[in-house]
């Protein structure tokens, strides 16, 4: 299905990377927004009180982000596509609501523009210091899927893909930006309406009477329907039957829970996305994400000037994570290089799938500021030695 | 042998007949004022079609999943936001949320009085046992003073929150307690907040004996029926400052609140189409094959 034509504002834009989200949301047929204010997120949704009510969308300012992370559920079961925008203290709110999306199978999208952690740490600088709170913050086993855009352009072209995912296998897509490719303004083209491709809402096209809400169809997904159209349906986050009925036994446990994780990582190839380059005979392997794969091109290139056989892999897709692409690489080279702005926290995730078969370094920052290139160079010069 | 025809019970239609028996204890009064509930929705002939109910956590978060209607059983404290979300997507659902009194007023108290500040047209049920029961029977902000609860063994001291005079301060625009001994005027009453546009509520006591009443030495589901009768005063009308509950004083009952106030949706789109004139797009739905529904081209630049 392509997008529909009054969202989208085809041409040749200068926007920062909030509001390309924000445009990307409105393109994907996102007509519902829940807010609550927070530093460096909150352009996404002024731009979204300003576009949705010329687009037929709604925008509503919620009291806090619990609210607001629970309200864009209710209005997903009204019949609409909805999201929500946050950062780091906000983001911590939300994993309540992050769980029930998941137990509940309820589409939607969270936009998480990082800041500086822990508590209220660095309100107006940046961080990639959520990658893994997103991943595990809410309690219980679950999958969600996660894309981290590292320019404005793909903060428009991702967002429109969280919301392609989430319609697909119906779970909590979350666009990880960081403030920097937050608030870096560049171009953005908005291709045509027709150009653009939008999953729509898998609706049932059963009766009533043969619906089961919670029945897998393709892809171990069930089909939706939305309130008021008769099905009398009944969403619960306990642990539930296919009709939706509380069932809180160990075998249903098992049942649910295990579809919950597989509809994702059974189809992981074709949601993890990644930028591959120069990887085929490198020695070293730069593994990257948003702001901080574009520091790292630049330290990538100066090696290459230096004769060091460098490649890059940048991850679009953090989660799930790719681990296939980087268990390929691992026997082939001496080593990962691995810098983001955190002390630590998707380098685990390349260190298990590499698997013993190559080293893996991390070049860690604390965040505030992007890392100095150098700093990257110096740790790819060391892999490669 | 000769088949012999049962009367189905009027209430049955509303009722999901296959999840019964139900959880609730011996005496609780929470099933009665479901009761109460159907038969309102009975003679206020709504669409059942176009009802939601939306509930929290608890025992009285349960409810949603015994009715046959849309229902969603949320998480704590979140039913309203969540059926706020539903109705501003939806408006022509009539969305209620029935829940319970530590979960509408302690965890979800933010919630509750921003909603009756927007006067959201939610129509919200409250039972009120006095008591976290669902957990074991511990104080929640609405247990009065000098009770036993698991959490406070000596004693309560806490103050407990006046329910009808947070929300008629709140903004509500209709507002109503009983107890599960009035269930006529119970069920008239929900028929009439069903009637009103804007953000209902009733407040309804409802006895816990497991909890609330054994601990208390205050007998059991019929002794709690005897109480209500004895104590409860019909006041309509009455100040809701003058209404706060007691361990053994008067329960002031009646309808205390019956205003008008601007809706919220109501009040939104016109608001925006008188500012935006003919730029202005009434919120819809996703169409049938579960796209937006397509509209002329936007013409205005957003640019920076």
């Amino acid at each position: 299905m392509h997008a529909d034509p009054q969202g989208v504002l085809t041409g040749a834009h200068f926007l920062d990377g909030d509001h390309a989200a924000c445009e990307g949301a409105i393109a994907a047929g996102a007509r519902f927004a829940a807010g609550y204010p927070i530093t460096p997120s909150t352009e996404v949704v002024e731009r979204f009180a300003m576009r949705a009510p010329t687009v037929g969308g709604t925008f509503i300012q919620m009291e806090d982000e619990l609210a607001a992370s629970i309200t864009i559920q209710g209005a997903v079961w009204g019949g609409v596509k909805a999201f929500t925008v946050t950062s780091g203290p906000g983001f911590s709110l939300m994993m309540e609501h992050i769980g029930y999306a998941a137990m509940t199978e309820t589409p939607c999208v969270f936009i998480n523009v990082q800041r500086g952690g822990p508590s209220t740490g660095l309100p107006t600088l940046p961080a990639q210091a959520d990658m893994m709170q997103v991943r595990w913050g809410s309690h219980g086993d679950y999958e969600i899927i996660a894309l981290c855009p590292n320019s404005p352009q793909e903060c428009f072209d991702l967002t429109i893909k969280a919301f392609n995912f989430s319609e697909q296998y119906r779970v909590p897509v979350f666009v990880m930006l960081d403030e920097v490719v937050g608030h870096m303004t560049e171009k953005v083209i908005i291709p045509p309406a027709e150009e653009i491709e939008i999953e729509p809402r898998h609706f049932t096209k059963k009766a009533p009477k043969d619906f089961r809400l919670y029945e897998p169809e393709a892809n171990q997904v069930p089909d939706m329907v939305k309130a008021g159209d008769g099905y009398n349906i009944h969403v619960t986050g306990l642990t539930h039957d296919q009709r939706g009925y509380p069932d809180m036994t160990p075998p249903m446990q098992d049942v649910l829970v295990k579809r919950l994780q597989s509809k994702i990582l059974d189809n992981a190839d074709k949601i993890c996305l990644f930028e591959k380059e120069n990887v085929e005979g490198a020695d070293v392997v730069v593994v990257s994400y948003g702001i901080t794969s574009r520091v790292a091109q630049r330290a990538v290139d100066q090696a290459r000037e230096k004769g060091v056989k460098v490649g890059k892999l940048r991850l679009i897709t953090a989660w799930p994570f790719p681990e296939r692409v980087i268990s390929e690489i691992a026997p082939t080279i001496k080593g990962f290089v691995v810098p983001e702005l955190n002390l630590g926290q998707m380098v685990r995730e390349v260190e298990r799938c590499a698997g013993g078969k190559t080293r893996t370094v991390r070049v860690s920052h604390a965040g505030g500021t992007v890392h100095n290139p150098e700093s990257i160079l110096n740790a790819i010069l060391e892999v490669a030695r | 042998m000769s088949s012999v025809a049962i009367p189905q019970n009027p209430v049955e239609p509303f009722l999901r007949s296959e999840r019964m028996p139900h959880i609730w204890c011996p005496g609780c009064g929470i099933g009665t004022t479901v009761n109460c509930f159907t038969r309102a929705l009975l003679d206020s002939k709504a669409d059942l079609t176009k009802l939601a109910i939306v509930s929290g956590i608890g025992c009285t978060g349960r409810v949603a999943g015994y009715t046959n209607l849309d229902s969603f059983h949320t998480t704590h404290g979140r039913a309203i936001p969540f059926a706020t979300g539903l109705k501003l997507a939806n408006p022509e659902l009539n969305v209620v949320v029935y829940s319970g009194d530590g979960d509408l007023f302690a965890i979800g108290g933010n919630h509750l009085i921003h909603a009756a500040r927007r006067n959201v047209n939610l129509k919200v049920i409250c039972v009120n046992n006095l008591i976290y029961a669902m957990t074991g029977g511990q104080t929640a902000p609405t247990t009065p003073g000098d009770v036993i609860t698991s959490t406070a063994p000596y004693g309560t001291y806490d103050p407990a929150f006046n329910l009808p005079y947070l929300v008629e301060a709140a903004g509500a625009v209709y507002v109503a307690r009983w107890t599960t001994f009035h269930v006529r005027q119970l069920a008239k009453s929900m028929a009439e907040m069903f009637q009103k546009k804007g953000f209902g509520f009733i407040e309804v006591l409802s006895p816990c004996p497991t909890l609330y009443q054994r601990r208390n030495k205050m007998g059991d589901g019929l002794d709690a029926m005897k109480f209500y009768k004895q104590v409860s005063k019909i006041k309509h009308g009455a100040p809701t400052s003058e209404v706060a509950l007691s361990k053994s004083g008067e329960i002031v009952v009646g309808k205390f609140v019956d205003r008008e106030r601007p809706e919220y949706i109501g009040t939104m789109n016109t608001y925006l189409e008188q500012q935006l004139g003919e730029r202005y797009v009434e919120p819809h739905t996703l169409s049938d094959d579960g796209g937006c529904s397509g509209g002329e081209l936007e013409v205005i630049s957003c640019n920076r």
